[in-house]
């Protein structure tokens, strides 16, 4: 298993160089100059006071060179430097990560608890009201737009019930601490994680109940049933536990894109999260943070990944590390 | 005989109706079945596909499917009828009571649950011992099936052990809480004739010691002349003879019995015309071929030889079978012959022509000559596709006009046995055998000297498999054609063989006119897979 891992990491670290390349690039190929915008913002934008901001941040040297550069920062774990936020770019982001990663764990959580059990419900009482009920609901929170859901349910739970806050991720100025900051900080979760969580679960609940209907059929359930096992044993032990492979997979693709993938959430229920710093560096042309931002989701997918596999091994005995 | 005779029955079906859903093409899967189970007695039903035996299996252990229904009927164990009972009055019966060991261990195990864990939910289900004794017990049981280093098999999973082992696992499952009655569908039929051979005697030898009543269901005759006492014929759902083994295979009565027997390959070959040595087909000679998995940094290579200096040749006109059990590098040797996977060494000419030199072009345009027909006749025609496509579509891709090629097609479908009416149907609507067929026209429509026949009869119930092995031999004849026959049952080997090449882990240890491997078999390996052969020791010999 060691053996793995350390092939995989090595490999990961290709797969991060490579992904690094090429957003270098395409981050330039997009229109905008940053000294441009920083010099205006400034009131300053002669070009002569450009070309010293150029200078300041190395945009005037050759791009190879550059990329040269931000390589060695990234390999000592030096992202560079945030023009616009007069801050190093992993401080930035060490930041902000904590809240993308409380509510993103906390939406996955939700989705895949919920899902699973509602997927499991839908078998059992597979073709009757209730298969019907769950089914068309999942249906329904996977299809409508994500954002629509977050704005409605403010409107809901905050401006006419007001029983939770509509934005942000603790009450500003209140300065709880202890239980209490718990408690706030829970209050202003609920509602971005139900919004992501609520999605997702809608597809874990379908796969679920797919794969369940489907393992169903299979001869070591009627193995498991000639035994004169109870069914309560056989659909846990027998069926769930096989259904659960493929719903492993999906969480395994969607786990990738927990990091970067709350930018509409967080910007509508105002997370201060990495979501909402990739969306503001990407209107000021905040390179350095932009790649900052991509290089630590790419990381995070790679790590979810080798996570993936090492939960996958664990719960399937065929799948071999070596292979 | 009388002796067991005389005993009560530990089951009995009496007049059993399984009604099938209304779209069914006939009411009753099982229609008036009536058969007593007695203790110390093997009773083998026999029957082809969609006999309805399963179903009598089934509602043994009251695990029908939902779609059918038992209409009317009773099945007595220990003083209750069986039909009668609830979910939790079958929970009783099951394991304990009534036992069952499924056709094909892989999948009847769960994948995720190690062999011995499996074993102790058998004492789980009826609350019995506590798991330390259980444990115990799953380590004797698997002592007893056989199971070589028993504290290892019970840690493992199904994937890590063999075919047969996995098969022992199931039998040592089924035996657990020492059930009076032990119901088998199908259990060798997914397994290599020599393992077949050692469960067959395995049942055999645990029925005896402990006076089970077994119910055997199987369409091998072979295997019911090894197995049974008593024999009891299905067809659509009825039972249409029923006897000792003795009276049903030397004097069977119906003639539905009578056909199934004659339909049954003989071991003895028939006498085969001479054919012209010089004139060869195809020519393979030194093939080499290893399947190579990376192992890992840290970890070797894993390696498996499945053609090692593979020599053979076909005749024109002459069919050279490739007998050996799964694994042994047969259907490796077909496709490199085909050239579908590429040898590592070695050279296959057919007539004049190296088709190992051959790349692109050059290599297309000969692969028509050599064509192949598959083993399931399920999977190797695509669902999606009418039946005139099926088989036009490759003479069209050889340049041939459409209309041209369809006509063909037509006449092929004549030609094996099929209705020109079946061009415009897809194959979800033929059964078994007729789909057999209809890969044999795809395969003729090429125009090929050479066909490779990879299992092509494995999967057909034996009348079937007659009539296209009949089918088979009467186009080669017509055509000239060669073949090379590739199966696992010596029986049709010896029926439709010139030569037989016997294949073991990737090595031909013996290549002989088929009358003289049967004869006079050289190699140990032979002698083993002719002796594991069912049905050679019963009162009718040849079946």
């Amino acid at each position: 298993m060691l053996s793995f891992v350390a092939q995989r990491i090595v490999k990961g670290v290709f797969v991060l160089l490579a992904i690094i390349v090429m957003n270098f690039f395409l981050i330039r190929i997009a229109p905008g100059d940053p000294a441009a915008v920083m010099a205006g913002e400034a009131g300053a934008s002669d070009a002569q006071f450009v070309q010293q901001l150029r200078e300041k941040f190395s945009l005037d040297k050759p791009l190879p060179e550059q990329l040269f550069i931000y390589v060695k920062g990234v390999a000592s774990l030096d992202l560079g430097f945030s023009f616009r936020q007069q801050m190093p770019v992993s401080k930035l982001i060490a930041e902000r990560l904590p809240a993308t990663l409380l509510l993103t764990l906390t939406a996955f959580a939700i989705s895949l608890i919920l899902g699973i059990t509602f997927g499991t419900l839908a078998a059992r009482f597979a073709g009757t009201w209730a298969d019907t009920a769950i089914t068309v609901s999942a249906l329904l929170f996977y299809a409508t737009p994500i954002f629509w859901v977050a704005l409605m349910s403010i409107l809901l739970f905050s401006v006419y019930l007001g029983w939770l806050p509509s934005f942000g991720y603790e009450t500003v100025g209140a300065n709880y601490s202890g239980l209490a900051h718990v408690k706030d900080v829970a209050l202003h979760l609920i509602m971005p994680a139900m919004t992501i969580g609520l999605f997702f679960m809608a597809t874990y609940t379908r796969m679920t109940r797919a794969s369940m209907l489907e393992v169903k059929r299979l001869d070591f359930v009627k193995t498991a049933r000639a035994k004169g096992l109870r069914d309560n044993i056989i659909q846990r032990r027998h069926v769930l536990r096989n259904a659960l492979l493929p719903v492993v997979t999906l969480a395994g693709v969607h786990s990738g894109t927990l990091v970067g993938g709350a930018v509409l959430t967080e910007t509508v229920f105002a997370w201060p999260g990495i979501g909402r710093l990739l969306y503001e560096a990407l209107l000021q042309r905040d390179y350095n943070l932009l790649l900052g931002v991509f290089v630590v989701c790419s990381a995070m997918v790679l790590i979810f990944n080798l996570v993936t596999d090492l939960v996958y091994r664990l719960v399937d005995p065929r799948i071999e590390f070596a292979s | 005989m009388t002796q067991v005779l005389s005993k009560s029955p530990a089951v009995s079906i009496k007049n059993l109706k399984i009604a099938l859903p209304k779209s069914a093409e006939r009411p009753y899967a099982v229609d008036g079945v009536s058969i007593d189970l007695i203790p110390g007695e093997i009773v083998c039903v026999v029957g082809e596909s969609g006999s309805g035996k399963s179903m009598c299996a089934h509602a043994l252990m009251g695990l029908l499917p939902d779609t059918v229904k038992t209409e009317t009927g009773e099945v007595l164990f220990e003083g209750q009828n069986l039909l009668k009972l609830d979910e939790s009055g079958w929970r009783n019966v099951r394991g304990r009571g009534i036992a069952m060991v499924f056709q094909e261990p892989m999948t009847a195990l769960n994948p995720l649950m190690r062999i011995g864990e499996q074993m102790m939910e058998m004492f789980e289900a009826h609350d019995l011992l506590t798991p330390k004794e259980r444990r115990a017990k799953a380590l004797n049981l698997a002592k007893e099936v056989g199971l070589p280093d028993p504290e290892r098999i019970i840690r493992a999973y199904p994937h890590q052990l063999s075919g047969g082992q996995r098969q022992r696992a199931m039998i040592a499952m089924a035996l657990a809480l020492e059930p009076s009655v032990l119901v088998a569908d199908e259990p060798t039929t997914a397994l290599d004739v020599t393992t077949q051979a050692q469960i067959l005697k395995l049942i055999r030898n645990l029925q005896r010691s402990r006076n089970m009543a077994v119910m055997f269901i199987t369409h091998d005759f072979g295997v019911v002349a090894d197995i049974a006492d008593r024999v009891v014929v299905l067809r659509h759902g009825k039972i249409v003879e029923e006897g000792s083994i003795d009276a049903v295979f030397k004097n069977p009565q119906h003639d539905y019995t009578k056909a199934l027997l004659a339909a049954v390959p003989s071991m003895h070959p028939p006498v085969r015309a001479p054919l012209d040595e010089n004139a060869k087909a195809v020519e393979v000679i030194g093939l080499d071929k290893t399947y190579v998995t990376s192992g890992g940094w840290f970890k070797p290579d894993r390696r498996v030889q499945a053609a090692n200096e593979v020599t053979f040749s076909i005749m024109q006109g002459e069919t050279v079978g490739l007998v050996g059990e799964s694994g042994s590098g047969k259907s490796s040797v077909a496709r490199l012959v085909m050239r579908l996977i590429e040898a590592d060494r070695g050279t296959v000419r057919i007539g004049d022509v190296d088709l190992t030199a051959l790349e692109g072009k050059a290599l297309r345009e000969q692969r028509h000559r050599i064509q192949m027909i598959f083993q399931d006749p399920f999977a190797s025609l695509n669902p999606r596709r009418r039946v005139g496509n099926i088989i036009s579509d490759g003479p069209i891709a050889r340049g041939v006009a459409p209309k041209v090629a369809m006509d063909r097609a037509r006449e092929l479908l004549g030609m094996v046995g099929l209705d020109a009416g079946a061009l415009d149907r897809y194959p979800h609507e033929f059964s078994g055998g007729q789909r057999q067929r209809l890969g044999i026209a795809r395969a003729l429509a090429m125009d090929p000297e050479i066909i490779v026949a990879d299992e092509a009869v494995s999967a057909l119930d034996v009348s079937v498999q007659a009539q296209v092995l009949k089918l088979l031999e009467d186009l080669k004849a017509r055509l000239g054609l060669s073949m090379l026959f590739i199966t696992h049952d010596l029986r049709v080997a010896a029926q439709i063989c010139d030569r037989i090449a016997v294949m073991q882990r990737g090595v031909i240890v013996e290549l002989k006119p088929t009358a003289q491997l049967f004869a006079a078999p050289e190699h140990p390996y032979t002698r083993e897979l002719l002796g594991a052969v069912p049905g050679q020791s019963s009162p009718s010999q040849a079946a």
